[in-house]
Protein backbone atom coordinates (compact mmCIF):
# COMPACT_ATOMS: atom_id res chain seq x y z
CA UNK A 1 0.00 0.00 0.00
CA UNK A 2 1.35 3.41 -0.91
CA UNK A 3 1.14 6.43 1.33
CA UNK A 4 -2.09 8.40 1.02
CA UNK A 5 -1.78 10.92 -1.78
CA UNK A 6 -0.91 14.38 -0.55
CA UNK A 7 -3.35 17.10 -1.44
CA UNK A 8 -1.63 19.95 -3.25
CA UNK A 9 -2.03 23.27 -1.39
CA UNK A 10 -3.47 24.81 -4.58
CA UNK A 11 -6.54 22.60 -4.27
CA UNK A 12 -7.70 24.42 -1.12
CA UNK A 13 -7.08 27.79 -2.78
CA UNK A 14 -9.10 26.75 -5.82
CA UNK A 15 -11.93 25.60 -3.53
CA UNK A 16 -11.99 28.95 -1.76
CA UNK A 17 -11.79 30.88 -5.03
CA UNK A 18 -14.71 28.89 -6.36
CA UNK A 19 -16.69 30.02 -3.35
CA UNK A 20 -16.03 33.63 -4.32
CA UNK A 21 -12.88 34.30 -2.28
CA UNK A 22 -10.93 36.60 -4.59
CA UNK A 23 -7.99 36.72 -2.16
CA UNK A 24 -7.50 32.99 -2.61
CA UNK A 25 -7.38 33.52 -6.36
CA UNK A 26 -4.99 36.42 -5.85
CA UNK A 27 -2.60 34.01 -4.13
CA UNK A 28 -2.73 31.74 -7.18
CA UNK A 29 -2.12 34.68 -9.53
CA UNK A 30 0.91 35.81 -7.53
CA UNK A 31 2.21 32.28 -7.42
CA UNK A 32 2.14 31.66 -11.16
CA UNK A 33 2.04 34.96 -13.06
CA UNK A 34 5.78 35.03 -13.74
CA UNK A 35 5.78 31.51 -15.11
CA UNK A 36 2.76 32.20 -17.31
CA UNK A 37 4.45 35.34 -18.61
CA UNK A 38 7.66 33.45 -19.45
CA UNK A 39 5.80 30.68 -21.24
CA UNK A 40 3.67 33.17 -23.16
CA UNK A 41 6.71 35.21 -24.16
CA UNK A 42 8.50 32.08 -25.36
CA UNK A 43 5.54 31.15 -27.54
CA UNK A 44 4.48 34.55 -28.86
CA UNK A 45 7.96 36.16 -28.90
CA UNK A 46 6.16 39.40 -28.29
CA UNK A 47 6.05 41.29 -25.02
CA UNK A 48 2.63 42.90 -25.43
CA UNK A 49 1.07 39.63 -26.45
CA UNK A 50 2.65 37.93 -23.45
CA UNK A 51 1.14 40.52 -21.11
CA UNK A 52 -2.27 40.00 -22.68
CA UNK A 53 -1.89 36.26 -22.34
CA UNK A 54 -1.21 36.61 -18.61
CA UNK A 55 -4.42 38.59 -18.14
CA UNK A 56 -6.57 36.46 -20.41
CA UNK A 57 -5.28 33.15 -19.08
CA UNK A 58 -5.98 34.04 -15.44
CA UNK A 59 -9.39 35.51 -16.25
CA UNK A 60 -10.33 32.46 -18.26
CA UNK A 61 -9.12 30.20 -15.46
CA UNK A 62 -11.22 32.17 -12.98
CA UNK A 63 -14.29 31.84 -15.18
CA UNK A 64 -13.72 28.13 -15.66
CA UNK A 65 -12.76 27.23 -12.08
CA UNK A 66 -15.83 25.01 -11.86
CA UNK A 67 -14.47 22.93 -14.72
CA UNK A 68 -11.18 22.27 -12.94
CA UNK A 69 -11.44 18.60 -12.08
CA UNK A 70 -8.51 18.26 -9.76
CA UNK A 71 -7.19 15.23 -11.64
CA UNK A 72 -4.26 17.35 -12.77
CA UNK A 73 -2.45 20.07 -10.85
CA UNK A 74 -3.96 23.55 -11.00
CA UNK A 75 -0.70 24.84 -12.49
CA UNK A 76 -0.76 22.27 -15.31
CA UNK A 77 -4.39 23.18 -16.03
CA UNK A 78 -3.50 26.88 -16.02
CA UNK A 79 -0.54 26.31 -18.35
CA UNK A 80 -2.81 24.55 -20.81
CA UNK A 81 -5.11 27.58 -20.87
CA UNK A 82 -2.12 29.92 -21.23
CA UNK A 83 -0.55 27.89 -24.06
CA UNK A 84 -3.83 27.98 -26.00
CA UNK A 85 -4.17 31.72 -25.46
CA UNK A 86 -0.57 32.27 -26.56
CA UNK A 87 -1.00 30.17 -29.71
CA UNK A 88 -4.13 32.14 -30.55
CA UNK A 89 -2.19 35.42 -30.28
CA UNK A 90 0.60 34.01 -32.41
CA UNK A 91 -1.89 32.99 -35.09
CA UNK A 92 -3.40 36.45 -35.11
CA UNK A 93 -0.01 38.00 -35.72
CA UNK A 94 0.88 35.54 -38.41
CA UNK A 95 -2.37 35.73 -40.30
CA UNK A 96 -2.54 33.21 -43.07
CA UNK A 97 0.15 31.10 -41.53
CA UNK A 98 -0.96 28.07 -39.58
CA UNK A 99 0.54 27.92 -36.16
CA UNK A 100 0.09 24.97 -33.95
CA UNK A 101 2.19 22.91 -31.67
CA UNK A 102 1.67 20.07 -34.11
CA UNK A 103 3.61 21.71 -36.88
CA UNK A 104 7.22 21.04 -37.79
CA UNK A 105 7.26 17.61 -36.32
CA UNK A 106 9.15 15.82 -39.04
CA UNK A 107 12.07 14.40 -37.18
CA UNK A 108 14.90 12.12 -38.00
CA UNK A 109 14.65 9.83 -35.03
CA UNK A 110 17.98 8.78 -33.73
CA UNK A 111 19.98 10.88 -36.14
CA UNK A 112 23.39 11.43 -34.66
CA UNK A 113 24.39 15.07 -34.08
CA UNK A 114 26.71 16.48 -36.70
CA UNK A 115 28.44 19.32 -34.93
CA UNK A 116 30.42 17.54 -32.29
CA UNK A 117 33.04 19.92 -31.05
CA UNK A 118 33.73 19.98 -27.37
CA UNK A 119 32.79 23.14 -25.50
CA UNK A 120 35.07 25.37 -23.53
CA UNK A 121 34.77 24.98 -19.76
CA UNK A 122 32.03 27.34 -18.47
CA UNK A 123 31.63 28.90 -21.91
CA UNK A 124 28.75 31.11 -20.77
CA UNK A 125 31.13 33.07 -18.56
CA UNK A 126 32.91 34.44 -21.61
CA UNK A 127 29.93 36.60 -22.43
CA UNK A 128 28.41 39.34 -20.35
CA UNK A 129 24.86 38.87 -19.09
CA UNK A 130 23.23 40.88 -21.88
CA UNK A 131 25.22 39.12 -24.63
CA UNK A 132 24.49 35.72 -23.19
CA UNK A 133 20.76 36.43 -22.82
CA UNK A 134 20.69 37.57 -26.45
CA UNK A 135 22.44 34.39 -27.59
CA UNK A 136 20.06 32.20 -25.58
CA UNK A 137 16.97 34.04 -26.82
CA UNK A 138 18.08 34.00 -30.44
CA UNK A 139 18.92 30.32 -30.24
CA UNK A 140 15.68 29.16 -28.65
CA UNK A 141 13.59 31.40 -30.90
CA UNK A 142 15.07 29.58 -33.87
CA UNK A 143 13.35 26.35 -32.82
CA UNK A 144 9.96 25.43 -34.31
CA UNK A 145 7.19 26.46 -31.83
CA UNK A 146 6.23 22.84 -31.22
CA UNK A 147 9.74 22.01 -30.02
CA UNK A 148 10.29 25.29 -28.21
CA UNK A 149 7.23 24.99 -26.00
CA UNK A 150 8.06 21.41 -25.00
CA UNK A 151 11.62 22.40 -24.04
CA UNK A 152 10.39 25.41 -22.06
CA UNK A 153 7.75 23.50 -20.10
CA UNK A 154 9.89 20.47 -19.46
CA UNK A 155 13.40 21.86 -18.97
CA UNK A 156 12.92 25.50 -18.01
CA UNK A 157 9.69 25.38 -16.01
CA UNK A 158 10.33 21.89 -14.65
CA UNK A 159 7.06 20.15 -15.55
CA UNK A 160 7.23 16.37 -15.77
CA UNK A 161 6.83 14.63 -19.13
CA UNK A 162 3.26 13.65 -18.18
CA UNK A 163 2.38 17.18 -17.04
CA UNK A 164 3.84 18.62 -20.25
CA UNK A 165 1.75 16.17 -22.27
CA UNK A 166 -1.40 17.16 -20.35
CA UNK A 167 -0.67 20.88 -20.67
CA UNK A 168 -0.13 20.62 -24.42
CA UNK A 169 -2.73 18.00 -25.21
CA UNK A 170 -0.01 15.75 -26.65
CA UNK A 171 0.81 12.11 -26.06
CA UNK A 172 3.76 11.22 -23.82
CA UNK A 173 5.74 9.72 -26.76
CA UNK A 174 5.16 12.93 -28.75
CA UNK A 175 6.52 15.02 -25.87
CA UNK A 176 9.53 12.73 -25.52
CA UNK A 177 10.33 12.83 -29.20
CA UNK A 178 10.08 16.62 -29.35
CA UNK A 179 12.11 17.09 -26.21
CA UNK A 180 14.99 15.08 -27.64
CA UNK A 181 14.91 17.02 -30.91
CA UNK A 182 14.67 20.33 -29.07
CA UNK A 183 17.56 19.57 -26.75
CA UNK A 184 19.78 18.37 -29.59
CA UNK A 185 18.94 21.30 -31.84
CA UNK A 186 19.64 23.82 -29.09
CA UNK A 187 22.89 22.05 -28.28
CA UNK A 188 23.98 22.18 -31.88
CA UNK A 189 23.09 25.85 -32.26
CA UNK A 190 24.80 26.85 -29.02
CA UNK A 191 27.94 25.03 -30.18
CA UNK A 192 28.59 27.90 -32.55
CA UNK A 193 29.20 30.13 -29.56
CA UNK A 194 30.56 27.76 -26.98
CA UNK A 195 32.78 25.32 -28.85
CA UNK A 196 36.50 25.09 -28.20
CA UNK A 197 38.48 27.25 -30.52
CA UNK A 198 41.17 25.81 -32.76
CA UNK A 199 44.73 26.59 -31.86
CA UNK A 200 44.88 29.48 -34.30
CA UNK A 201 41.76 30.92 -32.70
CA UNK A 202 39.49 30.25 -35.66
CA UNK A 203 36.16 28.73 -34.63
CA UNK B 1 25.24 -0.42 -28.55
CA UNK B 2 25.27 1.98 -31.50
CA UNK B 3 25.31 5.78 -31.25
CA UNK B 4 21.70 5.87 -32.48
CA UNK B 5 20.65 3.47 -29.75
CA UNK B 6 22.51 5.58 -27.20
CA UNK B 7 20.82 8.71 -28.48
CA UNK B 8 17.38 7.14 -28.12
CA UNK B 9 18.07 6.85 -24.38
CA UNK B 10 19.82 10.20 -24.00
CA UNK B 11 16.85 12.05 -22.47
CA UNK B 12 16.12 9.31 -19.96
CA UNK B 13 19.80 9.20 -19.02
CA UNK B 14 19.87 12.98 -18.50
CA UNK B 15 16.62 12.83 -16.53
CA UNK B 16 17.92 9.96 -14.40
CA UNK B 17 15.14 7.62 -15.36
CA UNK B 18 16.99 4.62 -16.73
CA UNK B 19 17.11 1.19 -15.13
CA UNK B 20 20.44 0.16 -13.55
CA UNK B 21 20.99 -2.44 -16.31
CA UNK B 22 20.45 0.09 -19.06
CA UNK B 23 22.66 2.59 -17.27
CA UNK B 24 25.49 0.06 -17.26
CA UNK B 25 25.06 -0.49 -21.01
CA UNK B 26 25.02 3.25 -21.66
CA UNK B 27 28.12 3.80 -19.56
CA UNK B 28 29.84 1.00 -21.43
CA UNK B 29 29.09 2.75 -24.71
CA UNK B 30 30.37 6.05 -23.32
CA UNK B 31 33.71 4.46 -22.47
CA UNK B 32 34.25 3.70 -26.13
CA UNK B 33 32.60 6.64 -27.84
CA UNK B 34 33.94 10.14 -27.47
CA UNK B 35 31.20 11.56 -29.72
CA UNK B 36 28.47 10.41 -27.36
CA UNK B 37 30.40 11.72 -24.34
CA UNK B 38 30.48 15.15 -25.99
CA UNK B 39 26.81 14.93 -26.93
CA UNK B 40 25.84 14.01 -23.37
CA UNK B 41 27.99 16.69 -21.71
CA UNK B 42 27.03 19.53 -24.01
CA UNK B 43 23.33 18.63 -23.96
CA UNK B 44 23.41 18.62 -20.16
CA UNK B 45 25.15 21.98 -20.25
CA UNK B 46 22.55 23.35 -22.69
CA UNK B 47 19.73 22.50 -20.29
CA UNK B 48 21.64 23.87 -17.30
CA UNK B 49 22.33 27.20 -19.02
CA UNK B 50 18.69 27.67 -19.99
CA UNK B 51 17.54 26.74 -16.49
CA UNK B 52 19.87 29.19 -14.84
CA UNK B 53 19.18 32.23 -16.98
CA UNK B 54 15.90 34.03 -16.79
CA UNK B 55 15.30 35.28 -20.33
CA UNK B 56 11.96 37.00 -19.84
CA UNK B 57 11.58 38.72 -16.53
CA UNK B 58 8.36 40.36 -15.55
CA UNK B 59 9.32 43.75 -14.05
CA UNK B 60 7.72 44.44 -10.65
CA UNK B 61 5.75 47.52 -11.75
CA UNK B 62 4.26 45.73 -14.75
CA UNK B 63 3.58 42.66 -12.66
CA UNK B 64 1.65 44.67 -10.10
CA UNK B 65 -0.34 46.39 -12.84
CA UNK B 66 -1.27 43.06 -14.40
CA UNK B 67 -2.27 41.59 -11.04
CA UNK B 68 -4.43 44.61 -10.23
CA UNK B 69 -6.14 44.43 -13.62
CA UNK B 70 -6.86 40.71 -13.27
CA UNK B 71 -8.23 40.99 -9.75
CA UNK B 72 -10.35 44.05 -10.51
CA UNK B 73 -12.08 42.09 -13.26
CA UNK B 74 -12.53 39.06 -11.01
CA UNK B 75 -14.14 41.18 -8.31
CA UNK B 76 -16.61 42.60 -10.78
CA UNK B 77 -17.45 39.24 -12.21
CA UNK B 78 -15.21 38.76 -15.20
Amino acid sequence: MGAPEEVHPDVALVERARGGDVHAFETLVKQYDRQVFRIAQHITQNREDAQDVVQDAFLKAYEKLDQFQGNSKFYTWLVRIAVNEALMRLRKRRTGKMVSIDEDVQTEEGSVPRDLAEWRPNPEQEYNQAELAEILRKTINGLPPGFRVVFVLRDVEGLSTEETATALGLSVPAVKSRLLRARLQLRERLSRYFRKKNEDGVQ
Amino acid sequence: MTCSEFLAELDDLIDNSVTPTLRTDLELHLRECEHCVITLNTTRKTIEIYREHELYELPTALRERLQAAILAKCKHGC
